[in-house]
């Protein structure tokens, strides 16, 4: 199917690349279906609403910027998205980039959190006070270089 | 809105299985007991706002990436 996107115009997507979300983005609770599509700088990703051409929210991998980065969520909170296994789980990070020329940040508290099997998601708000809404993604990812 | 007063380790209860306890007061704060069936999310206020702002911080990133192409991921 082809999709009007926010960043790269008209684009032809397959049906795996469509994910659910059935109680949508904190704040854009109206809006269900987005498509993954990798955006021009890798590895980063655009989660593009298909029913709001102006939305979309760019992401990475968290784990790829903080190799220590933990979700511990009670499972009754994920049984909607009826993960069998944890390695059909993709985690996904949103990232701001300010028009203010601010630092460009990842949000690690409210993860996307997708079961690939189903391709079904929700944003999850992880308790650990080590995980905030705001990390420096070019000042986090030097210093976890080293370790 | 309903609007009322409790003492002391009395409780306030939300349909069946919500109940909320007033554990403790001491000047200008209130401990708060919470218990809830673990399908039910409990946040702080202030939580859920900083996620649903940052969502709308993040909406508005703009599409030129160009500020990305020095961050050196592993």
């Amino acid at each position: 199917m082809e999709i009007e996107t926010k960043a790269m115009g008209r684009v032809t997507i397959l049906e795996k690349q469509l994910i659910n979300l059935a109680q949508g983005f904190y704040g854009f609770g109206q809006y269900h279906s987005f498509a993954l599509i990798d955006a021009e700088q890798k590895p980063f990703i655009w989660i593009q609403s298909t029913e709001k051409p102006e939305l979309a929210f760019l992401a990475i991998d968290p784990f790829l910027f903080r190799p220590d980065y933990e979700i511990d969520i009670e499972d009754s909170l994920l049984a909607p998205l009826k993960i069998a296994s944890p390695s059909d789980v993709l985690v996904f990070a949103l990232i701001t980039i300010p028009t203010d020329g601010g630092p460009i940040t990842a949000n690690l508290q409210g993860p996307l959190i997708i079961n690939r099997e189903n391709n079904e998601g929700l944003q999850a708000i992880l308790t650990d006070p080590r995980w905030q809404t705001k990390h420096d993604l070019v000042a986090e990812s030097s210093a976890g270089r080293g370790r | 809105m309903l609007i009322l007063s409790r003492k002391m380790n009395e409780k306030i209860m939300i349909g069946e299985d919500v109940s909320i306890t007033i554990i403790e007061i001491r000047g200008d704060q209130v401990k708060i007991g919470v218990e809830a069936p673990k399908t039910v999310k409990v946040f702080r206020q202030e939580v859920y706002e900083a996620i649903q702002s940052e969502n709308r911080a993040a909406a508005k990133t703009p599409v030129n990436l160009e500020s990305l192409s020095n961050i050196k991921l592993q």
